[in-house]
């Protein structure tokens, strides 16, 4: 299918997010759209799916032929399918109902002949779901190949796909571009929108860079990525060199540590962290690295063993005794877990400082905020409510919020969803911690992230955990393969 | 006992939890759909009082039967006006409503005091009564009650089997969701709501016309029933058959209570008469079980086969509500 943009506009009020887009995307080809957070991909993909309306004269013509959509389901019609970065569907309903669901059919469904239909489908694009297993047991990349199946057996023949790589192991993240390059054998076109480079370098061919609401170019392979970046910030970032900082004394040490969940356990974990050091958790989702980073945070209670923290016992204490401790925990669902909704910053702060009386001294509430806002850089004022920042900025929040000193900071996935610029913002922040004594666990799905920044790597496999392989001796291609469970013997870290 | 006496028994179960379970599969539509109508205790009494004078001053039964449900969709429409069009909080809509039904009913219902009235009249069916035992207790009951066992099968069938069942179920999980697949959420609310506000209407003359005819004001005892059916809906994991089957054991506790009142003599008889209520929260925990941590930890030192079999069951009786209910829908 033939897209093309005719000088689509967009306002928001008095934001401009999309000026003038003018976009001809051919039949039958991977069409990647690159732009940092905010720059305008989101509102051009909704316009085209049919979640909002374009500024009128604005045109949209999909093989050669204006549309007009008014819906979502509208889009549908027209062979407009979009996959959105958190998965639209029905967690606690079986597979089978979620692919159903909406799907035009007599008044009492078939549900023989859709699971027929189902495994059919599954087997062409050599995915296994069990139609009958239940949508929450699911990872985000199966619950992407359960959209995709529903999206082709709807009859749609372009593929809009929002952030689809954040949050998917890197095996899932090939499976998905191996589908996905088979869709222009078919004449079908992809829609990829992202801010990975990486990502748009493998799987494009030809990308488009938004800036602030406009189209700033088009590239074609090969690819250079140091255009991509300069057309995307309109200037070079780059990440600078890997740097540690000198280690000292142990701070955090777990002796024949055991944990376990309902899904999972762990057996006899010997881990050191030192002063300054960075430790960076590699592993599919769920392998256990939630689990060990809770239990170095005191949410989680291991089974057995001893977890100390500067030579003091604190096995089976509460969180709050970890956090008096100068224990920090910065989870991944930000707005569920870290930020409290509907509290503005400046209520965040007040909140975290040790309470003086039990009246608020606003003024001074405020002032700090305004502190902290310069310090850390946070585009908002004191009075912004925390869910209206965007995600970079809502992790600079969090940051600006940590106490000082701390003795030990835990961070699942830190820059999730960030563009390469608060990446670099935030583990620069996090650096200057780590000099002034810090030790951080951080997780990452981002194999280069976890190289870049950490001095040793710990990699778990469905329960396992290698022994801790130094930064600098490792590589992603080794790290990809104990991910995936292959190359253990080797470093003999088997601990289970 | 004999067994008679207990068929009997259980047969009078079956036709005094009539309006339980229409109450009960009502609020479970109207939930499933993402609104929770907290008015049920009122719409009941406001509907077998209304349902009543209706047949009464008509001489009509069916035409009372109707006015209940008419009485229960008007309720539930202000419920659904003021918190999808006008986006105000449905629990305190619910519970204004509750209370205003409930004075309503009884300021209203005063000329019809104690005046006696029509009532539904048993109908055995001719063959299927003469089975042992299923025909003492499904076919020798009344009209209400026959209709009640259809609508436990109809809501269920419509739910899981059917095409708008499947899209309802979307609605109340993830609005969002269901809107790309094509639903027009709000207007199903709207449906929903007041599809499931005439089913609770229906409970209130199914109660004043048949099981416990006639209108007492006050004392016709039917005050707090609602909210019991509130609690079942919750029992019943919005699923219309766990639903129903909560309203049954609900009925079943209380005719216990009765029966061995008799038998317990040295137990005072208020506490057989209150036992059913917390019994019914105890059930309620024991359902959810499976959502507390301890169980988790308790459930993984077993071993693997017995783990499977808990974990599994666990699974089956856990509920949990429509993650929309209650919140509004905009589209983006």
């Amino acid at each position: 299918m033939n897209v093309e943009f005719k000088n689509v506009n967009k306002h928001f009020g008095n934001v401009h997010a999309n000026k003038n887009i003018n976009l001809t995307i051919p039949s039958g080809s991977i069409q990647g759209i690159l732009g940092e957070n905010g720059a305008g991909k989101s509102t051009l993909m909704k316009v085209l799916s049919g979640f909002i309306h374009a500024d009128s004269g604005s045109e949209i013509l999909l093989d050669g032929v204006p549309v007009i959509m008014n819906s979502p389901a509208d889009a549908i019609k027209h062979g407009i399918g979009m996959l959105h970065q958190d998965p639209l569907d029905f967690p606690p309903m079986k597979i089978l109902d979620n692919f159903l669901l909406g799907m035009p059919s007599s008044f009492f469904p078939n549900r023989k002949e859709a699971t027929q239909d189902f495994n059919l489908l599954a087997k062409e694009y050599g995915f296994s779901l069990d139609p009958e297993n239940y949508v929450d047991s699911l990872t985000v990349g199966e619950r992407q190949q359960l959209e995709i199946m529903r999206l082709l057996f709807l009859g749609v023949r372009l593929f809009i796909l929002d952030e689809p790589t954040t949050g998917i192991s890197t095996a899932q993240k090939e499976k998905l571009f191996t589908t996905l390059r088979k869709f222009p054998e078919q004449a079908m076109t992809v829609i990829f929108v992202s801010h990975k480079l990486e990502d748009v370098e493998s799987l494009c061919d030809r990308v488009v860079v938004l800036r602030a609401g406009e189209l700033v170019g088009e590239l074609t392979p090969p690819y250079q990525t140091k255009k991509f970046v300069e057309m995307m910030f309109g200037k070079e970032v780059t990440l600078g060199e890997r740097q540690s900082a000198p280690v000292g004394e142990t701070v955090l040490s777990l002796n024949d540590v055991s944990l376990e969940d309902a899904r999972l356990k762990i057996k006899n974990i010997n881990v050191e962290v030192r002063e300054g050091e960075v430790i960076g958790l590699a592993g599919m989702e769920g392998s256990g690295q939630n689990l060990f980073m809770r239990a170095c945070a005191g949410l989680v209670r291991p089974v057995g063993g001893k977890i100390q923290l500067k030579s003091q016992d604190l096995s089976g204490k509460s969180y709050h005794v970890f956090k008096r401790n100068g224990v920090s925990f910065l989870p991944a669902a930000r707005l569920e877990e870290a930020l409290v909704p509907g509290l503005t910053l400046t209520d965040h702060f007040v909140l975290a400082e040790e309470p003086r009386g039990i009246f608020i001294d606003r003024v001074a509430g405020q002032t700090l905020t305004q502190e902290r806002i310069q310090s850390f850089n946070i585009r908002g004022t004191p009075h912004t409510p925390v869910e209206s920042l965007s995600g970079g900025n809502q992790q600079r929040a969090e940051l600006a919020l940590l106490q000082n000193p701390l003795s030990l900071i835990l961070l699942e996935h830190p820059t999730r969803g960030l563009d390469i610029e608060s990446v670099i913002y935030i583990w620069g922040k996090l650096k200057e911690r780590c000099k002034q004594n810090a030790s951080i666990i951080f997780m990452s799905s981002d194999l280069e992230e976890i190289l870049q920044y950490s001095d040793r790597v710990l990699v778990f496999f469905s329960g396992k955990i290698s022994q801790p392989l130094d930064a600098n001796k490792t590589s992603v291609e080794e790290l990809g393969e104990l991910i995936g469970g292959k190359g253990w013997a080797e470093i003999g870290g088997e601990h289970a | 006992m004999t067994q008679e006496t207990i068929l009997i028994g259980l047969a009078g179960i079956l036709a005094a939890s009539a309006p339980i379970v229409f109450a009960v599969l009502g609020e479970t539509l109207s939930e499933r759909a993402g609104v929770i109508n907290l008015s049920m205790n009122g719409t009941i009494l406001l509907s077998a009082m209304g349902g009543f004078a209706v047949a009464y001053t008509t001489n009509n039964i069916v035409l009372g039967f109707l006015a209940g449900m008419l009485i229960g969709a008007l309720v539930a429409l202000i419920v659904a006006f003021a918190s999808i069009t006008l986006n105000q909080s449905q629990v305190a809509v619910g519970f204004v409503l509750a209370l205003t039904c409930r004075d309503l009913s009884y300021f209203l219902g005063n000329p019809y005091m104690g005046v006696p009235g029509p009532r539904l009249q048993a109908m055995p069916i001719p063959f299927l009564s003469d089975i042992p035992i299923l025909g003492t207790l499904f076919f020798r009951q009344d009209a209400i009650t026959y209709i009640s066992f259809m609508a436990i099968i109809l809501t269920w069938v419509w739910v899981y089997r059917t095409r708008p069942g499947l899209m309802l179920q979307g609605i109340g999980e993830k609005p969002a969701a269901a809107y790309i697949r094509g639903a027009n959420v709000n207007l199903m609310r709207y449906v929903y709501t007041i599809i499931g506000g005439a089913l609770i209407g229906l409970a209130g003359p199914a109660f004043s016309l048949a099981s416990r005819a006639g209108w007492m004001g006050t004392i016709s005892g039917l005050d707090g029933f609602g909210w019991i059916a509130l609690s079942i809906t919750i029992f019943g994991g919005w699923n219309p058959a766990r639903a129903a089957f909560g309203a049954y054991l609900f009925g079943f506790l209380q005719w216990l209570g009765l029966v061995l009142q008799p038998v317990l003599t040295q137990v005072p008889s208020q506490v057989l008469q209150v036992a059913p209520f917390p019994l019914m929260i105890l059930t309620l925990l024991l359902v959810n079980i499976g959502n507390a941590e301890w169980v988790d930890r308790t459930l993984a030192a077993m071993p693997e086969s017995t783990r499977k079999f808990f974990a599994k069951l666990l699974r089956a009786m856990r509920a949990s509500p429509p993650a929309a209910l209650g919140v509004p829908f905009e589209r983006d």
